[in-house]
């Protein structure tokens, strides 16, 4: 044993040595690097409590995707904007894309629809469309990126969620703002309170300066350049300001709860 | 060789003959991070497949046969997971690597004329395999350009996974899409390395050997 520890790092204290290549580690690393081993161990602790838990690697899977939601939560910068594009780099025509077809697609009346707020929030009245409308918007021209790999940049007209969550004066210190849609089989998301709160996070009304069409989410999809395009929910029906994790459509199949880009 | 030397000089102050010693090839610590790597890799490149096939740089898919994960969500599933061990491991590799020495006594120094003399002997077979501990001229050059190539894997695998939050690097492999070709063609320079590597090792059997039992 002894003679192996020489071998391992002959003439090197390995003290010192162990030091050098933590520091090469990327900030990322080191840092959850413990956290990591700690969340293993804890699971090892768990399913030694559990005789009829057996260990399997879908379990194992979950924790790490769990884990990755912490490093990225850590990661994520509020202040790192998404790269904005010109009106020339907009993808034509920009994919519709949904686990249906678009016949499928919701079809809203825009005068009967009405955005529930639930939740943490002081003003839990429902809003109509003229009235969103109302409220100031910005242009963004970002890029889409789906989990499948492909992505196309488009523009986006809306208010900052931000801007709207402090109109209804929701507890921006909950942990989510939780979306859920009209899509069939029912459409549902939950967006970390920190990306909600991200300047480009939009409820968006337009496309290309026109009303929100019916395979882009009309009446209101929220925009999250920040994430990607499965946690940009669309047809919304209802968000509620909440503390507990809801879970979502494809959250709950298996995708990274936190997906930021 | 400090691993050789340091070893062998122990073994002789202790009075063992140096004869019944066999030459310690690869040390403990590199055949550990060897398998681990192979093992990651392994797992890295069938989850990806399964990722590419949900959509295709090319005209053509994986057959599910090969990939792993079942759907895109378990393979981005053990895509994110895999890469943890990857990067440890690399990580961990590339600081021994350079600490130790091991880099710069293996893999330096390689010339063009010696990469060019021994492309020849290998392809007339006159290559010697006598010494496993030197590698040649063209072993020097796979050896330290896969080592580039997982280097720039794993950056533009992360410039995929966060091009807002590493924009930067993303930007520097010429923005998200160019940096989902770039990561493919490093899989598919790394899956061809690893055909003539196996290929070879296989042909000279005592080579694998010492990856495994060190000698």
């Amino acid at each position: 044993m002894r003679r192996l520890r020489n071998l391992l790092i002959p003439g090197v204290d390995k003290s010192l040595l162990l030091k050098d290549a933590v520091k090469t580690m990327p900030d990322l690393t080191r840092r959850r690097f413990v956290a990591g081993g700690a969340s293993f161990g804890a699971l090892t602790l768990l399913t030694g409590c559990d005789v009829t838990d057996q260990f399997s690697a879908e379990q194992m899977l979950k924790q790490v995707s769990k884990f990755n939601d912490a490093v990225q939560a850590w990661m994520f910068n509020p202040d790192a904007m998404a790269p904005t594009f010109p009106e020339s780099a907009i993808t034509k025509p920009f994919p519709f894309n949904a686990y249906y077809g678009l016949e499928d697609a919701p079809e809203i009346e825009g005068k009967d629809w009405k955005l529930e707020v639930r939740g943490l929030v002081e003003n839990k009245k429902p809003w109509t469309l003229e009235e969103l409308y109302k409220l100031p918007q910005v242009k963004q021209v970002t890029r889409h990126i789906c989990v499948e790999g492909w992505s196309a940049i488009g523009s986006w007209t809306g208010t900052p969620l931000r801007d709207f969550l402090k109109i209804v004066g929701a507890d921006t210190r909950a942990k989510y703002v939780w979306f859920q849609c009209a899509d069939k089989d029912g459409y549902n998301s939950p967006l970390d309170m920190r990306t909600a709160l991200h300047a480009q996070t939009q409820m968006t009304f337009k496309f290309g300066d026109e009303i929100l069409p019916r395979a882009y989410g009309f009446p209101m999809k929220i925009r999250v350049p920040t994430k990607l395009g499965f946690k940009n929910p669309k047809y919304v029906l209802s968000m509620e300001v909440t503390n507990d994790y809801k879970g979502g459509f494809w959250e709950d199949q298996g995708y990274n709860s936190f997906s930021g880009s | 060789m400090s691993s050789i030397t340091a070893s062998d000089q122990q073994a002789s102050a202790k009075g063992i003959p140096e004869a019944t010693r066999a030459k310690v090839i690869q040390p403990a610590w590199v055949r550990a991070l060897h398998w681990t790597n192979a093992f990651a890799m392994v797992l890295m490149i069938m989850s990806g497949w399964q990722i590419y096939n949900a959509s295709p740089l090319f005209g053509f898919t994986f057959p599910g046969s090969i990939t792993l994960g079942g759907w895109l969500g378990g393979a981005l599933l053990w895509h994110f997971a895999a890469m943890w061990l990857l990067m440890v491991n690399g990580l961990i590799y590339l600081a021994l690597g350079f600490a130790t020495g091991r880099f710069r006594k293996k893999l330096l120094p390689i010339t063009p004329v010696g990469v060019i003399s021994d492309t020849k002997a290998a392809l007339t077979g006159k290559l010697s395999h006598e010494d496993l501990s030197k590698y040649n001229q063209v072993q020097k050059l796979l050896y330290a350009g896969i080592i580039v190539v997982g280097i720039l894997i794993v950056l533009s695998g992360l410039s995929i996974w966060k091009p807002v939050q590493l924009q930067y690097l993303t930007a520097l492999f010429g923005g998200y899409d160019t940096a989902r070709y770039v990561h493919f063609v490093c899989m598919a320079a790394i899956v061809a390395f690893m055909v003539v590597h196996v290929a070879l090792a296989l042909l000279v059997p005592k080579s694998l050997r010492a990856m495994i039992i060190g000698r």
